[in-house]
């Protein structure tokens, strides 16, 4: 299965230019792996995103960050179909998803995390990433009540990789604990471990990093680039850790009130007056 | 590590099936030497049927995690189709006749519950409560102003008034609110057993492959399920017409241990009987659901407790309020897993 998943993308060369959050270099010449055009939705009376515009490389890393309500969650519910937009487009690899439902979304290579976890709790942390995997394996309901040779077939596979994606974040010594039970930061990563099992081609991280201590959070950093480079996908987080986004992102995209208010490479991000009023300046006071 | 967590799944299944299977082998020894009083003998089927109907229950409640309320309403559909297809089937053989009609019941439950299911399990809170609520009454109504009635051109069908004119040596099946009179008892305590281990078998292996994962995402999480490409109404819908399906076998195995059954006996009053028997034995806990519904069935027709009879309905209540207050309260819920984890590591260690 992995040897699949590393063919079927062409590997790019690895450019160490940051993106300018338009698309970066390395995939510049390749179909962005995700376009908004003048997405927007209200709520009521309510403006929650406004004309926003984004396009992510084949292999960025994006970060999309900004004050707290400004609509950073609404844009990945947008973007997963949680919400269905009241203005505008969303292309997943060039394909429309115009009045697709999350499944579909999902089934078009779209995996995300949740800002507050939505793990299978009652489930072992090997049957989360498992169901990560249900739509890799093709054997029916039938065939698993009668334990016909299918299952034994897909279920060993799905076994192994299961226990190899938990490699990624040292999580195989878990696979048997209860999903509920685990430690915080380990059920962030396993969030992550489950969305990476559906064999997404966009993964969408909702602060990944959120209530993990410096050290836990260099890691992640490290793992978002190990990730990235393994499976070469676009990874896109919304993290108030400046550290871990100023560290790992290419490309920027900072949102205040539900508009786009800069985008570009972390160091013009950090130097842009506009961001400073409305984000880091604040985070500086504090 | 994982060999020891999958062995411990495993072996809470194989404890369940062994315990069923023990159950069976002392019962059928008592019975043979002569220990059983006739109550009991011929409380054996019922509970047979009401433990089944737990078990399918529970596949709705704890596994599914939608609140049913019309459980008995598939348990009736059951009854009846496999009633009548019992009546109606040329077959001599009582055993190939019970198997067949329970097939038949089986699959009538679950094309009501696709009906039901279809329309319902789209929506999102507790309208599958309300809706089967009402599925249960229509049932009801249904089979109460039904006439089905046999001649030798087959079967012969009339609703809301008797209609039927039969041919020479015709008769009637299902007389509207009578019910069925004069059953043949076909069911017997040892196609109980294998219906009980059927249902066990297909729980226990759905639950351990894809789709049963797939079904148990759903009840943890939607939303995350749905994010990980899970389609929600297959599933639910999947989980809900195999509930259905046991449901309409074991009302079949249990109409066909009667001498009379009518609509009245599934009412909203067995439904509730039925959750009882769920909420008391653990949602999602096989055999605690066998062993409340074993226990709760026989419990009225124990001599000591039968002049309490007309309170049952009200001890089954307090009895679920309760536990409902006991499993919510924190120090309850410590002493039980304190005890409970206790349990099972002198389990494992003597194992």
């Amino acid at each position: 299965m992995s040897e699949q998943k590393k063919n079927s993308y062409p590997k790019p060369k690895l450019v160490p230019v940051p993106s300018t959050n338009i698309i970066p270099d390395r995939d510049v010449d390749k179909r962005p792996i995700l376009e908004c055009r003048h997405l927007g939705i209200d709520f009521g009376g309510l403006t929650a995103v406004d004309d926003f515009n984004m396009a992510i490389g084949r292999t960025e890393i994006a970060g999309l960050i900004g004050p707290n309500g400004a609509g950073k969650t609404t844009v990945f519910n947008l973007l997963t179909k949680v919400y269905q937009p009241t203005r505008g487009t969303v292309m997943i690899d060039g394909r429309d998803t115009a009045g697709k439902n999350t499944v579909q979304v999902s089934h078009m290579g779209v995996a995300r995390t949740f800002q507050n976890i939505r793990l299978f709790g009652n489930l072992s942390v090997e049957d989360n990433v498992k169901i990560g995997l249900h739509n890799q394996m093709r054997y029916g309901a039938l065939t698993g009540i009668l334990r016909l040779p299918g299952y034994w077939k897909e279920e060993k596979v799905a076994h192994e990789r299961a226990l190899e994606l938990l490699s990624i974040f040292d999580m195989q010594d878990m696979a048997n604990h209860q999903a509920g039970s685990l430690p915080y930061g380990a059920q962030r990563r396993l969030e992550i471990v489950r969305a990476l099992a559906t064999n997404p081609s966009l993964l969408l991280l909702d602060e990944p990093a959120a209530g993990m201590n410096p050290s836990e959070t260099a890691e992640l950093m490290n793992n978002i680039r190990k990730i990235r480079d393994t499976f070469q996908i676009a990874i896109m987080l919304i993290e108030h850790d400046m550290n871990l986004v100023m560290g790992v992102c290419e490309g920027i995209c900072v949102l205040n009130f539900g508009r786009i208010i800069a985008k570009g490479a972390p160091d013009d991000i950090q130097a842009n007056p506009a961001v400073i009023e409305a984000y880091l300046g604040k985070q500086k006071e504090a | 590590m994982n060999k020891l967590k999958m062995s411990k799944t495993n072996r809470v299944n194989f404890a369940t099936y062994g315990m069923v299977i023990l159950a069976y082998i002392v019962l059928q020894v008592m019975g043979n030497a002569g220990m059983l009083s006739s109550t009991m003998k011929g409380q054996l089927v019922p509970i047979c049927a009401y433990v089944a109907m737990a078990l399918s229950l529970n596949l709705t409640v704890g596994v599914l995690g939608e609140l049913s309320l019309g459980h008995a309403g598939f348990m009736s559909v059951g009854a009846f189709a496999g009633a009548v297809a019992a009546a109606a089937l040329p077959i001599p053989s009582d055993g190939q006749r019970l198997a067949a009609a329970m097939v038949i019941g089986a699959i009538a439950a679950a094309v009501m519950g696709t009906l039901v299911g279809i329309p319902v399990l789209r929506l999102n809170g507790d309208y599958l409560a309300i809706v089967t609520l009402a599925f249960g009454q229509i049932i009801k109504s249904i089979v109460e102003n039904l006439y089905i009635g046999m001649d030798t051109q087959g079967l012969r069908f009339s609703f809301l008034e008797n209609r039927i004119v039969f041919k020479d040596g015709g008769r009637m099946i299902l007389n509207a609110a009578m019910g069925v009179n004069g059953i043949q008892k076909i069911s017997t305590f040892t196609a109980g057993f294998i219906l009980i281990m059927l249902i066990l078998i297909v729980i226990f292996n759905l639950v351990g492959s894809r789709a049963g994962r797939a079904i148990m995402a759903l009840r943890d999480n939607r939303i995350a399920a749905e994010s990980v490409g899970v389609p929600v109404t297959k599933y639910k819908l999947m989980a809900f017409v195999i509930s259905a399906a046991m449901a309409g076998a074991a009302g079949t195995l249990f109409a066909l241990g009667q001498n009379t059954i009518t609509a009245n006996k599934f009412d909203f009053n067995t439904s509730i009987l039925i959750l009882v028997f769920v909420v008391l034995g653990g949602q999602g806990n096989m055999w605690g659901s066998i062993l409340a519904a074993a226990f709760l069935t026989i419990l009225p027709e124990t001599p000591a407790m039968r002049g309490l009879a007309d309170y049952r309905m009200l001890i089954y209540a307090v009895i679920l309020i309760l536990v409902m207050l006991a499993t919510n309260n924190p120090t309850v819920q410590d002493f039980i897993n304190a005890n409970f984890r206790k349990k099972k590591k002198k389990e494992g260690a003597a194992k």
